[in-house]
């Protein structure tokens, strides 16, 4: 579902870390072309 | 031998008429000016926040289970609450404003009040049993229409609803000039964090019943940056709060680590009690000023009164073992620490934080009765959109309980409900960041209802622009061996 597609990721401290999300996705064939983790507290 | 946290105090700031000045708030209402009248109806008052349920547990009325089984919404709870409770105090602002004004030392002054106000403030400072002693003598007061003309240009009004209570200025002396660092809004930060850490450290001697001479040194943790254009983030709170509140027998430093800074300066004052450097040490944190109303605009969207309206502060007293007070315990490989090379991995800082420092003790999971991480106000952060903070760490520790092999994946909910709880600090930054809960933590193991509690902070480094890193601080607080606590 995710092979050569173009990913964008936002990942959260307190929850799913961006980096996470972009192991799982490139993983599944996908190109990350931007990540970030935010902090909302 | 360890060191004990052998008390600590729990105080908020209900600051409606500051809400204005934090960060996000002063961001929206120069874009749109009428944010500023939305945000003023939006306002909840005293008793209000007295009653605030997690406001009753932030200052030990209320225990967090007890919290977590009351029905929502928390801020429709109807009760004559009481300001004062184990912990610590809810101050109003007028109090606080008497407070303000005497933590500011410049001549001449940052801080001026109305005549009238001067009186009055001083009045209820003089009366309060517990923070009479900040009285510095600075009250002098200037006419009100004198004061007022005064008020322009990089010049703050502080008010009570619309009664005009003074104001605060840049330090506008030749040498202050032409600093950013030293404008109005970031002076109030700084002056802020000074009182209102100021009333925790009082609190914390008055409820360890010792003199502020006692204490020889002092370790400030807030998230303020004070200092000027040479030295931004400089330093020195510690030491300011310490001159305050009379601690002359005292040196001191400040610790930053943003959110994490409370749990690095609590093992760091452990360490030096362990070591024998220092004997009794206050680890202060005053409130941060920039994350009023930091969600504001959701609760107005809502229709809900702005519920982060309260600066909160806490004080921990550190010392030698006693034979009674919870032990710090600080036996090499127990204090959890997120190294930079696993930064990378959530499952690795996680493991190094929880599993690595149990392990050092022969320990698992479930051998610790509660966990405290984030502990956010689970009702704030679920109707800002951030959802529960709390939840959401827990779900994390519960996930590494289950690959630690300490319990199945099917007994993950019952864990998190045996050793978690509902998050109900106010969101400020390092007040929630696990520390919220010492006050309980120490509570209940001195009554022998709890042996070991661990205290689970992160910190977002990537804030500082310089590095992805987020850090992570964790430590143990146990039953100490020597105390006869009851079963």
């Amino acid at each position: 579902m995710l092979k050569d597609k173009k990913v964008a990721v936002f990942g959260e401290r307190d929850d799913v870390a961006g980096l996470a999300v972009r192991n799982c996705v490139e993983a599944a064939g996908a190109q990350v072309i931007y990540e970030t983790t935010s902090c909302f507290v | 031998m360890n060191p004990v946290i052998r008390n600590s105090s729990f105080c908020l700031v209900h600051t409606p008429d500051l809400v204005r000045y934090g960060s996000k708030p002063r961001r929206q209402t120069s874009i749109d000016c009428s944010h500023g009248e939305r945000l003023a109806a939006g306002l909840r008052s005293f008793q209000a926040a007295v009653d605030y349920p997690p406001n009753q547990v932030f200052i030990g009325n209320l225990s967090p289970d007890q919290l977590g089984a009351m029905p929502r919404p928390w801020y429709q709870a109807e009760k004559q609450a009481s300001t004062t409770g184990p912990f610590g105090e809810i101050i109003s602002q007028d109090l606080f404003y008497a407070v303000l004004k005497q933590a500011d030392i410049l001549h001449p002054p940052l801080v001026e009040l109305t005549g009238e106000s001067a009186a009055e403030l001083q009045e209820l400072l003089q009366a309060h049993k517990v923070l009479k002693d900040l009285d510095q003598g600075h009250w002098q007061g200037v006419a009100v229409q004198e004061l007022s003309a005064t008020i322009t240009g990089d010049c703050l009004p502080l008010t009570t609803g619309k009664q005009l209570r003074g104001c605060i200025r840049r330090d506008d002396r030749a040498e202050g000039k032409e600093d950013d660092n030293l404008a109005s809004h970031i002076l109030l930060e700084a002056l802020a964090t000074k009182a209102s850490a100021a009333i925790a450290l009082r609190r914390l001697l008055h409820r360890e019943g010792i003199a502020p001479q006692q204490v020889d040194y002092l370790i400030s943790c807030g998230e303020e940056a004070v200092g000027d254009r040479y030295q931004r983030g400089g330093g020195g709170m510690a030491k300011a709060v310490g001159e305050f509140c009379g601690c002359t027998n005292a040196s001191g430093m400040d610790i930053k680590n943003f959110c994490a800074a409370p749990a690095s300066a609590l093992v760091t004052a452990g360490a030096l009690v362990k070591a024998g450097i220092y004997e009794r040490i206050a680890v202060i944190a005053g409130g941060s000023l920039a994350k009023l109303g930091m969600k504001s605009a959701a609760m107005l969207e809502q229709g809900i009164p702005v519920l982060g309206d309260c600066l909160g502060c806490m004080a921990f007293l550190v010392t030698r073992d006693d034979g009674i007070s919870p032990v710090l315990q600080l036996e090499h490989g127990t204090v959890g620490t997120a190294r930079i090379g696993s930064s990378v991995s959530d499952e690795l800082v996680y493991r190094q934080l929880i599993i690595d420092p149990l392990s050092a003790l022969g320990l698992t999971m479930k051998d610790v009765d509660k966990y405290a991480p984030e502990l956010h106000n689970a009702e704030l952060m679920e109707y800002s959109g951030s959802g529960d903070v709390a939840h959401k760490n827990y779900r994390m520790i519960a996930a590494m309980a289950v690959m630690s092999g300490a319990i199945d994946k099917s007994d993950m909910r019952h864990f998190t409900e045996q050793v978690g709880m509902v998050g109900f600090a106010p969101p400020q930054g390092h007040i929630p960041s696990g520390v919220a809960y010492i006050g309980h933590a120490l509570k209940a193991i001195n009554e022998g209802r709890l042996k070991r509690v661990m205290i689970l902070s992160k910190a977002s480094l990537f804030l500082n622009r310089l590095t992805g890193l987020y850090d992570g601080v964790s430590f143990l607080l146990e039953a100490n061996p020597a105390a006869n606590n009851p079963p």
